[in-house]
């Protein structure tokens, strides 16, 4: 998902048992659906994966701006653009409640970030795609928003608290951005035939990367089973693909619109869709670094960050220079 | 990549509109208390989410330990009787 690959340490889930008294009081304390909170005791393991999950969630939420941001000045109306303005900047709002998250666990805002523009930390491979027309607009927010959705409603009861307090932050801004997408699919479904074929265009290139967005099947993975244990991952990657295509395909009906998978069909027996894999050998293509907006994306970032160290660098220099002053900020 | 030192970070507390305390929200970067509260604006309260807003550099919040949980608070367990509820009032005295 939005951590879409992140691996815990450890060989899978050690039985209670085999804890060592602490760890095991700690695994105790999850499993009674207690709240761990900063200064509490952790396991090593828990907090590294922590802070690898939550700030490629958080760069994931930064780095989602980029392709939105791509449209606000070429919105088709004056509404369409603040509407779209606003969707952005809550996006930065979620960068920084998981940013500030993620400093409870001892790591700083800065290594955060320089990870991020040194590639050390990944974010959502979805966000390596381009948009190339307005259509793309309504299939992000529908379609990579709803996704998240599906990935961040279950998150609001990880047992990490900082983390839990963001995600219900979060998930109370999002389904404005699903809604706004939705409705600007709607527009274009039932606007002109050229409007139309753009909506249909946008969601082909936008389906299967989206499904790719919950990561690869995790099934037999050891990682997911420790990262379930410790409630840092609510359900399994393949549990919410399915949810996501089973909720979608009646939403691409309304509008008019196919999805672009040949074998997705209404399974009777199993109460579901059946529906095609998306290609993974892309994914991972994608995810290392050699999708389509890799380079441009993390440039962008870290032009932004160089661009604004004079601002920084004054804003210190002048918080310095007024307390050297006494002057108390007012 | 600039190695300027990092902008210190600040507590966020926001009254809710309906006569409410000042409640921990999270945190922000900021060089100074002006701009934290120009900051918090913007990342706490899109959406009408507060009437008021303080600012607190964490670096000046005292905590308690959580291994201080046990001298702290459990002195309060034995002493049910600061609940209402340990006194039966018969019926008849009705509500009291
Ligand atoms: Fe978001
Ligand atoms: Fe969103």
């Amino acid at each position: 998902m939005y951590a879409q690959m992140v691996k815990s340490t450890g060989h899978g889930v050690k039985p209670l048992d085999e804890m060592d008294p602490q760890e095991r009081a700690f695994q105790e304390r999850i499993d009674a659906g207690d709240k761990i909170e900063p200064k509490d005791w952790m396991p090593d393991g828990y907090r590294k994966n922590l802070i690898r999950q939550i700030g490629q969630h958080a760069h994931s939420e930064i780095v989602g701006q980029l392709p939105e941001g791509n449209w606000i000045t070429r919105a088709p109306t004056l509404e369409r653009k603040a509407i779209l303005l606003a969707k952005v900047q809550d996006e930065a709002g979620h960068g920084l409640y998981l940013y500030c998250a993620a400093e409870t666990l001892g790591v700083s805002r800065d290594e955060l970030t320089r990870m991020l523009l040194d590639g050390k930390m990944k974010y959502s491979s979805i966000f390596n795609y381009p948009t190339l027309t307005w259509a793309d607009m309504g299939a992000v927010g529908w379609l990579v928003d709803g996704a998240a959705i599906m990935n961040q409603v279950p998150l609001q009861r990880t047992s990490y608290g900082p983390y839990a307090r963001a995600m219900v932050r979060i998930c109370k801004e999002e389904s404005f951005h699903q809604r706004q997408g939705f409705d600007i699919m709607m527009k274009m479904a039932n606007g002109t035939d050229a409007q139309k074929k753009m909506a249909q265009d946008a969601l082909n290139r936008f389906w299967f990367p989206s499904l790719m967005m919950f990561g690869p099947s995790d099934k037999d993975s050891v990682h997911s089973a420790q990262s379930m244990a410790w409630r840092i991952k609510m359900n399994t990657n393949d549990e919410l693909r399915q949810k996501f295509v089973d909720q979608t395909v009646p939403q691409a009906e309304y509008l008019g619109l196919t999805v672009p998978d040949p074998d997705l069909r209404w399974n009777d027996e199993t109460g579901q869709y059946d529906f095609s894999e998306p290609n993974w050998d892309e994914f991972f293509d994608v995810i290392s670094g050699n999708g389509p907006c890799n380079t441009e994306r993390l440039n962008t970032r870290k032009q932004a960050w160089d661009d604004g160290a004079w601002v920084r660098d004054g804003m210190l220099a002048h918080a310095a220079k007024r307390k050297s002053q006494g002057i108390a900020a007012q | 990549m600039s190695n300027a030192p990092e902008l210190p970070l600040w507590e966020v507390f926001i009254r809710g509109q309906h006569g409410l305390s000042h409640r921990h929200v999270g945190s922000l970067h900021a060089a100074d208390a002006e701009a934290a509260l120009k900051n918090a604006r913007d990342v706490y309260t899109r959406r009408n989410e507060g009437v008021s807003i303080w600012v607190v550099e964490a670096a000046q919040i005292t905590a308690s330990a959580p291994g201080d949980k046990g001298p702290l608070f459990e002195p309060a367990n034995s002493k049910v009787y600061r609940h209402p509820t340990f006194f039966d009032i018969p019926d008849e005295i009705g509500s009291m």
